[in-house]
């Protein structure tokens, strides 16, 4: 029905966010830009778990969190320089991904959510009582360095630029993995487990792999935060994080491509504009945003914009 | 007297204290375990529940003079109404759809909760006198027990026995049971399924009220008393399996006994070990110690 191919679609997405992201810094204060382009990967990176996959992790904040201290770690301690420090933890997230899931898929539903939160204290325990994440002060003064050697980031924009391009690089490899094959043989399982069991796909190495995938990119973002802010903290590792994922994820739509986007621009947003004006009811606004979602429209904000021109809803978890 | 290098009084108060907190997980998880037979739904509300009721034990006695013994037998049925309107207003909604909206309702439920209290409250907590009747303690010898705490365990289990007895040996259990096998069936037999589900949602909230009045002479009354505790008795709920009542009470109980040695022995690993334990049983038994295999 629409003119445009996919591929042609692919390209004009692409195109109008690197333009509005080009344009942004010089509107929006680039801070809060970027924490905005940190949270909006974390969310693409769990989008593409539970949005396509079906799987609901309630420990995101292990790998996001944990990924800050280690490239917080890495390049404050031992002078790494922030692209290696970025790669770094992404990897870690992957391996700790790698770890989780392995023992997460064996359970599915309700019980891999809680398998995944009681891991996901494991580490926040283990942060807490580590030397170097500085308990509850947390980790600080940690340097955003020179990316290659060459462009020094202590400058807002450059270090602005050098996040916009890892979030473009981050999401188009989600966009990427979710139009390809093994994207396809995901949203299989996620509609029907069995069927595609039955098809002779091997569903726990696909789950697992979605969740490594997941697991670096959230990472990543999370890597990312620690740089922008110079610091690593407690408060990244903690289950109200992954809470806050899933709140992003299902307010700007499940299984959508722009709806994390949205849904972190959303809760930031009201974060930033919330916080120094009604305290912490901010904590009860988002618990009746999570309600509302959850009881009016599960779509999420993209997904009813995207059903109200007649596109086939993406399903999140089955059960539309 | 000395136990493995431990000086007697030491070693019994933190298995004492195990004793107390696997209480809470027990009763909890059994909570947990008979909201989740019945209505499907992981009630992520159940530490907050909690909470409400230790609070509302507060606010009787603060605000209106209202005593322990009663606080015990309103709290849980204030929290038990409140219970009531979340299932018919929203929860009834969710049956059909996949298990993880009931979770997200619910965890956003327990946020505005938490946030509620906090506001209102502050985070420092308050504090509840223990009745008159249980305050002071006994020198057994080898330790000296509080009567309170000991009072604690006491309650806590002839509550999970009950509600196990109510489950597996009435016809009431029998119905509820046949409810989670098959609600069509027994709504044809005449019984009111929808009702039956409220009532469990109720009970089981309740529940998690009357562990929060038992918490609040013992630990401070604050808003994250509930979200703090609801993590690791989720921890209890994996590795018990949440296939049996009596499962989740003996896990429950273990597990803090578990978590109250690991205090004596190494006081570092106390807030890991439930979850270490977590691991461990889970590259062994994936569906728990008592569950059935998926």
């Amino acid at each position: 029905m629409n003119a445009m191919t996919e591929r042609q679609r692919t390209f004009a997405l692409f195109t109008v966010l690197i333009v509005v992201g080009c344009i942004a810094p010089f509107v929006l204060y680039p801070t809060f830009l970027m924490k905005l382009l940190c949270f909006a990967l974390f969310a693409c990176a769990f989008n593409l778990l539970l949005g396509f996959a079906g799987l609901l992790s309630f420990g995101h904040a292990a790998f996001f969190g944990g990924s800050a201290y280690i490239t917080g770690y890495l390049c404050r301690d031992l002078g790494l320089s922030p692209e290696l420090g970025l790669l770094a933890g992404a990897a870690f997230g992957g391996v700790l991904g790698a770890l989780f899931g392995l023992l997460a898929i064996r359970r599915e539903g309700i019980y891999f959510a809680m398998i995944t939160l009681g891991l996901a204290q494991l580490v926040y325990f283990v942060a807490v009582q580590m030397p170097f994440t500085g308990g509850e002060d947390g980790m600080q003064g940690i340097p955003r360095g020179k990316l290659f050697g060459l462009v020094d980031l202590s400058n807002n924009i450059a270090m602005y630029f050098f996040v916009f391009a890892v979030f473009v690089g981050g999401f188009w490899l989600i966009h990427r993995t979710i139009h390809s094959p093994f994207g396809q043989i995901l949203k299989a399982i996620r509609d029907n487990e069995p069927r595609a069991i039955s098809l002779g796909y091997d569903v726990a190495r696909f789950k697992l792999l979605a969740f490594v995938i997941s697991a670096s990119l959230a990472g990543l973002a999370g890597s990312m935060k620690s740089l922008v802010f110079q610091l690593a903290s407690l408060a990244d590792v903690h289950w109200h994080t992954s809470g806050q994922v899933v709140l992003m994820t299902l307010l700007g739509g499940l299984g959508t491509i722009l709806g994390p986007v949205a849904g972190a621009f959303t809760i930031v947003s009201l974060e930033n504009l919330l916080a120094d004006k009604v305290g912490s009811w901010v904590e009860v606004i988002m618990g009746a945003i999570f309600v509302v979602c959850v009881l009016l429209f599960r779509r999420g904000v993209v997904g009813e914009i995207g059903a109200l021109f007649g596109k086939k809803p993406a399903a999140g978890p089955a059960g539309h | 007297m000395e136990i493995f290098g431990i000086p007697s009084p030491a070693f019994f108060g933190q298995l004492l204290l195990g004793l107390i907190n696997g209480s809470f997980y027990a009763i909890l998880s059994l909570g947990l375990a008979i909201i989740f037979g019945l209505l499907n739904i992981i009630n992520f509300a159940h530490g907050a529940q909690y909470m409400v009721g230790a609070f509302v034990a507060w606010m009787g006695f603060t605000w209106l003079g209202i005593g322990y013994w009663w606080a015990l037998i309103l709290s849980p049925l204030v929290v038990g109404a409140v219970a009531v309107l979340i299932e018919r207003t929203m929860l009834k909604q969710l049956y059909k759809l996949d298990h993880l909206y009931g979770l997200l309702l619910t965890f956003g439920l327990a946020l505005m909760a938490e946030g509620v209290f906090k506001n209102y409250f502050g985070v420092s907590g308050e504090s509840y006198e223990v009745p008159e009747l249980l305050q002071g303690g006994i020198n057994l010898g080898f330790m000296y027990l509080p009567i309170y705490r000991a009072w604690v365990v006491v309650a806590a289990m002839a509550v999970c026995f009950s509600a196990w007895y109510a489950i597996e040996r009435t016809s009431l259990g029998a119905t509820l049971r046949a409810a989670t096998q098959r609600p069509d069936l027994v709504q044809a037999l005449g019984i009111n399924v929808p009702v039956l589900l409220t009532a469990t949602y109720a009970v089981g909230a309740g529940l998690a009220a009357f562990a929060g009045v038992l918490a609040a002479p013992i630990m401070q009354v604050n808003p994250v008393m509930g979200s703090n505790l609801i993590i690791v008795v989720f921890a209890v709920v994996v590795i018990g399996g949440m296939g049996s009542i009596l499962g989740s009470i003996v896990t429950g109980l273990g597990l803090g006994v578990v978590e109250g040695l690991t205090k004596v022995f190494y006081p570092e690993a106390s807030a890991v070990v439930i979850f270490v334990v977590m691991v461990l049983v889970l590259l062994v038994k994936p569906a728990g110690l008592f569950g059935k295999q998926a």
